[in-house]
């Protein structure tokens, strides 16, 4: 007897994969960071493609392969999601509260630091003629 | 950083300077200025002591277990006096320059007027 090919189940597990790695992609532009729901919809894909590669496999033996294999890819897919979720919707969000921030109407703290060419540039120099925006940022690794 | 780049031309017609504080040692700060095309100032705060002043350190968390800032954006008018501040309670969320000209403009107007 003639196999057909499973390919939901593999289709699925790879953009179950893809879900994840590629964050680091859309992480670049603020539309797909401030909520990943490309990444999220990308897992959600692989569910349902996942989902119905295992009924195929599990409801027609006979035709699909992919009950063990199959099962595998569901778990390790429900694991990489696992680990997403909790980067994005608990780690992400371990910000510390930054209670004695300079607040609206205070003083900015003066300060003097070496710009990217080694030049010192103080607050000061910033503020003329207009003010200035400060970024603070987590750096780059 | 990568928004701000991309308005500074809007900050500039509004005579506003930007900066972006961080950690980095000046060399890593040169590369990656050169690399996304940044033509405003990174400063190297490498004892972060800028932004223990500025209460917005994030302990251990970079990655060696190294003490960085949290992200955090200023608005500091000509007098030196903040008129704007974002403190998100999520990394991946970060101010866009759109809502700080929108603060600038404010801040502005209300001088006008006095």
């Amino acid at each position: 007897m003639k196999w057909k090919w499973n390919w939901p189940l593999w289709v699925g597990f790879i953009v179950a994969v893809g879900g994840l790695l590629s964050y680091e992609y859309f992480v670049r532009f603020p539309i797909t960071r401030d909520f990943p729901w490309a990444n999220l919809l990308l897992f959600a894909i692989g569910a349902v493609l996942l989902l119905i590669g295992l009924f195929r496999a599990f409801g027609r033996p006979h035709l699909y392969r992919g009950k063990a294999f199959g099962s595998i890819f569901a778990v390790i897919a429900l694991l990489l999601f696992g680990f997403f979720s909790y980067e994005i919707f608990y780690v992400l969000r371990q910000v510390p509260l930054s209670a004695q921030a300079p607040r609206i109407g205070e003083k900015a703290p003066p300060f003097s630091l070496p710009d990217q060419d080694g030049k010192q540039v103080a607050l000061a120099d910033l503020l003329s003629p207009n003010g200035a925006v400060l970024i603070f940022y987590r750096g780059h690794w | 950083m990568r928004s701000f780049q991309r308005r500074l031309g809007d900050f500039k017609s509004r005579g506003v300077q930007v900066a972006a504080i961080g950690v980095d040692p000046t060399e890593i700060s040169r590369g990656h200025a050169k690399k996304m095309g940044y033509t405003f100032p990174l400063l190297s705060d490498s004892d972060a002591a800028v932004i223990r002043r500025y209460d917005v350190l994030h302990r251990a968390a970079g990655p060696k277990g190294n003490d960085i800032a949290r992200p955090a954006e200023f608005y500091i008018d000509a007098s030196g006096t903040v008129r704007w501040v974002n403190l998100t309670d999520n990394i991946a969320v970060r101010a866009r320059p759109e809502q700080a000209l929108a603060a600038i403009d404010v801040s502005a107007g209300s001088n006008s007027s006095q």
